[in-house]
């Protein structure tokens, strides 16, 4: 653990003002030929948002090698041309003022900190720290961080490079702070992650719960497929301590207290029980460990739930009701339930009332959890996740070392062993055991908690670089930065929410020295010497060695072709190549719907419908478990953070779009009038919020949309204004993923604007 | 070309999850790019989550353009009102006063009303308006009266309000609860009052008097 002694004075974050004046972020507007009417672009590229998991289909407006606009993507069946703000004014992070258009090397002589470099004078060097420190102290003492919103073909290849170029244990990626917490239960209790209904299903559901997720700002499009489950008369449950968008017209909003999911969904179940509102041809026959559960949960009386939870008894039964006797229903979460040191428990528990009302594998009826990024799925699949190769195989199982190590043409004993999770490997970093590192698609002194500790881990390393496209508040803590490629400016595949592997298509070609990621990932393996493997010359390459490496796998590509993913507007993985025996052939555009009865999966052969050997899905029985910190005398507010619908996850393109920032320019703190009248504090209010780890100065906004006990801080800001200086770094035991969602605060009126107020724009 | 007589639009404010699609849309629309016409704000933040944009709202008779002194705001023969003519419009902010909706801006940098032409670029030529192409939450929609009211079987289509003694005809619908009765929000709607004898532009007056 990092906690710091509480009467230790708190580290404060630089202003950083000469670098941000050289590099921003600074904020784009439309101006000249985005503006000019009548301008007829050169082409319009059909392909998808760079920004969230519903991966919305957009066209791009292309004129002189500059993206003039967007038009709706009407043919896309997922979105039908709609979009949120963020899709519509996405173009404007291209042919951006802050792109980088070179490599850079830090410089502390000059002003901004940083020097131009030549690309292969820039690659040699980041080659040439690799091989010293792997020479001087062995292959793990070199990490590589990676993102899930890049394409898979790269996700594929950062994990190849790690594994079988660099030979490191060490890689992991930022769907750590996402996706793991779904992922690991999902494993569970099914043998598989990913969401196991396309979204056509919710329209046809009779109830929707949404478990932790604020989908009309994170998953904007969503909110249309529930409310047109609503209009054919569905009930929709929230679950959440804010009253999101969705929530305001739910027919059941139940005000969860932060961190105390488990014991709300153990309640619900205790409840199904003691009305028998049960599939019991379902449990019997598709699963195990039911008798475990309903020991578990027997404590779960209506009365203690409404105490842990804080949400009202008639609440509780009232949603027991309408979950227990649905004919169908679909059940969804997000990050809401996900981000706690009991994440993965949340998550089984949200599948347990699932299993237990037999609801799932059939049209209208099932479960998914919202993916994050672009590619949360896609990115989590194929190698970058620190125990993984690809196909979803497991990185310690020697059957699935071996396979892989022969399409990668080397002995299974060459490949590393597994290694740690993003946040450990900045432990590894602090206490110096991991002494460089590689960055891509990951701003973790934003994005991870108690990042303080992190800021301070980066400036221990001996060697530091990042691949960006902008340099973000962690690029400007590398000793070399490299300008990697904007979405737009590659192609490849991502697999969207629902799992459908889709096509990202290039629009324009990369500005000045930048390149496509993917190249300079080659460059480096070709300026270590070690370029065999590494000689693709497209993404669509990548993409048939990935086909290869994940056949046979849970996640099987070997069957998704370029073709087919746009001739049926995407193709749902499973998608095999081959016809094994007893299996169905299969089906071009891969599987829509999973665990439907008689499907025939690679764990189970044939024996029923779930991806373990006797095809049942299985219980787990999820005790109760406070989260790390809970609130106390010297700090007696609950923090909880997420996001608003303007901004994407650490800001680094968001802050930089003009029009975007205008509709959030800064993180405010949600506080209820209730709290906010004890603490003499008011609409506007400059309010300071204080934890073990760091302090945060934000103007208030006195709220009844949150739950008294619970102040809430969006985390897309840098420096002085990320909340995540003040989140706690405790981690989920089995996913590992942060308790972002629950630590303890102190919460004041502060004498006055901070420092920050007079010396930085907004979005800064 | 003129704008389909089959396809409507269509708002729905209990479906506004406030994300400002359609602001940032507006802002696409090749004959305004960059400047938005829609406004959309919360209506009482401390208390609710609840948003509303204001759109125009195309009326059959537009006050905007009654009250024009230089006659510079059209309806076309297919129901749009039309934004001001550039040459015609001299920023006199009658409009702006008198819309009962409050959707006419006068852009003062360049002396000129901008208002919503339903995106006549798209629209007259078979497509949907920027804004309810891209609402995620099809609070503002786009579409015939079968479409929607297959969609939005609990809802009814409104397109004729009342502000004291005018009412008004608009080719905007707004979807209320099939259910819902009429609401009455102002008093003088269901009085029986005899003429006053003032005209409307005496109240747009008697308002910026009280406004400086």
């Amino acid at each position: 653990m990092t906690a710091r002694d509480a009467d230790s004075p708190l580290p404060v974050p630089a202003l950083d003002l000469e670098v941000i004046r050289q590099f921003g972020p600074f904020r784009a507007y439309a101006q000249d030929i985005r503006v000019d009417s009548g301008v007829v672009p050169d082409k319009q590229v059909k392909t998808h948002c760079c920004f969230c998991g519903q991966q919305c289909g957009i066209e791009l407006k292309v004129k002189d090698n500059t993206i003039i606009g967007i038009e709706p993507r009407y043919d896309f069946p997922f979105n039908r041309g709609m979009l949120c703000p963020k899709g519509v004014k996405r173009y404007l992070q291209q042919a951006h003022p802050d792109r980088l258009l070179s490599a850079y090397a830090k410089d502390p002589t000059l002003p901004s900190g940083f020097r131009k470099l030549e690309y292969t004078e820039a690659i040699a060097r980041v080659a040439g720290e690799i091989e010293r420190i792997q020479r001087e102290h062995g292959p793990n003492a070199f990490a590589l961080l990676s993102g899930a919103s890049l394409t898979t073909e790269k996700t594929y290849l950062m994990g190849k490079f790690a594994h079988a170029c660099l030979r490191t244990s060490n890689i992991d990626y930022n769907g750590r702070l996402c996706m793991v917490s779904a992922g690991a239960g999902n494993k569970k209790a099914f043998g598989v992650d990913r969401a196991a209904n396309p979204w056509s299903d919710i329209l046809e559901t009779d109830v929707v719960l949404v478990a932790g997720a604020n989908v009309a700002e994170c998953a904007p499009i969503t909110t249309n497929y529930i409310w047109q489950a609503r209009e054919r008369g569905a009930k929709v449950i929230v679950v959440d301590p804010r009253i999101t968008p969705l929530a305001r017209t739910a027919d059941l909003f139940l005000p969860v207290k932060p961190g105390r999911d488990t014991a709300l969904f153990n309640g619900i179940l205790q409840l199904m029980i003691a009305n028998d509102w049960l599939d019991h041809d379902f449990i019997a026959n598709h699963t195990v460990g039911f008798e475990a559960v309903a020991k578990e949960v027997s404590a779960w009386t209506p009365a203690r739930t409404a105490e842990v939870t804080g949400v009202a008894e008639r609440s509780i039964r009232r949603a027991a009701e309408l979950w227990g006797t649905a004919k169908s229903s679909f059940l969804m979460h997000a990050r809401g339930i996900e981000h706690h040191s009991h994440g993965v428990y949340n998550v089984l528990s949200t599948i347990n009332i699932v299993l237990a009302s037999g609801r799932i594998g059939r049209p209208g009826s099932g479960y998914a959890t919202i993916t994050g990024q672009a590619n949360g799925q896609g990115g989590r699949e194929h190698g970058q996740k620190c125990d993984q190769l690809p196909g979803g195989r497991d990185l310690a199982n020697p059957e699935h070392r071996a396979y892989v190590a022969e399409v990668w043409g080397m002995q299974p004993e060459e490949l590393p062993q597994p290694g740690v999770d993003a946040y450990e490997l900045m432990r590894k970093a602090h206490a110096g055991e991991i002494r460089g590192l590689l960055s891509i698609c990951f701003n973790p002194v934003v994005s991870l908690p108690d990042n303080n500790f992190v800021r301070a881990a980066l400036e221990k390393l001996e060697f530091f670089a990042v691949i960006d496209f902008f340099m973000s508040e962690t690029a400007r803590y590398a000793h070399v930065v490299l300008p990697g490629s904007l979405q737009e400016e590659d192609e490849g595949t991502v697999t969207q929410v629902e799992g459908r592997v889709i096509r990202i298509n290039k629009a324009v070609d990369c500005p000045g020295e930048a390149r496509e990621d993917w190249r300079i990932i080659q460059d480096l393996a070709r300026a270590l010497g070690r370029e065999r493997g590494f000689t693709f010359q497209s993404p669509e390459e990548i993409f048939d060695e990935l086909r290869l490496a994940s056949k046979g796998g849970v996640c099987d590509y070997s069957g998704v072709t370029y073709e087919n993913v746009d001739k049926y507007d995407g193709v749902f993985w499973p998608c095999r190549s081959d016809t094994p025996d007893g299996a169905p052939p299969p089906l071009p555009q891969g599987t829509l719907r999973l665990f439907e009865p008689g499907s025939w999966n690679p764990i189970a052969r044939g024996a029923g419908p779930f991806y373990f050997p006797d095809g049942k899905a299985r219980f787990n029985a999820t005790p109760y478990v406070g989260p790390a910190e809970d609130v106390d005398a010297e700090y007696p507010v609950i923090l909880t953070t997420g996001r608003v619908v303007s901004h994407f996850l650490s800001g680094n393109q968001t802050r930089r779009i003009g029009p975007l920032v205008d509709h959030h320019p800064e993180p405010r703190v949600e506080i209820h009038p209730r709290l906010a009248v004890r603490l003499g504090i008011v609409d506007g209010d400059w309010t300071t919020v204080r934890s073990r780890r760091g302090t945060l100065t934000v103007r208030a906004w006195v709220v009844d949309t949150i739950r008294p006990d619970t102040v809430f801080v969006p985390y897309h800001w840098g420096g002085r204004k990320s909340v995540n200086q003040l989140t706690i770094s405790a981690q989920d035991a089995i996913s590992k993923i942060p308790e972002y969602k629950v630590c303890a605060v102190h919460v004041s009126k502060a004498d006055g604007p901070p420092e920050y107020a007079a010396a930085l724009e907004p979005q800064q | 070309m003129a704008v389909s007589e089959t396809r409507e639009f269509f708002l729905d404010a209990s479906r506004c999850i406030g994300c400002q699609s359609c602001v940032q849309a507006c802002a696409e629309c090749d004959t305004h790019k960059g400047q938005s016409m829609i406004q959309l704000d919360f209506v009482d933040r401390t208390r609710s989550t609840q948003t509303l944009p204001v759109i125009c709202m195309h009326c059959d008779s537009p006050t905007c353009a009654e009250v024009c002194p230089a006659d510079a705001i059209k309806r076309t023969e297919d129901g749009i009102v039309q934004t001001a003519r550039k040459p015609r419009c001299i920023g006199c902010n009658n409009c702006v006063l008198a819309c009962p909706f409050g959707v006419p801006k006068m852009n003062t940098r360049m002396n000129l009303m901008m208002k919503c032409d339903m995106c006549y670029d798209r629209t007259s030529v078979g497509l949907k308006p920027m804004c309810a192409s891209v609402c995620p939450s099809q609070a503002l929609a786009f579409g015939t009266r079968e479409e929607i009211a297959a969609l939005r079987p609990g809802a009814r289509a409104v397109n004729t309000f009342h502000f004291g003694a005018q009412t008004i005809r608009t080719k905007v619908n707004v979807l209320v609860p099939k259910d819902a009765g009429t609401e009455i929000v102002d008093v003088t709607a269901a009085m029986y009052e005899p003429p006053l004898g003032r005209d409307l532009l005496d109240d747009v007056f008697d308002a910026r008097r009280s406004g400086e």
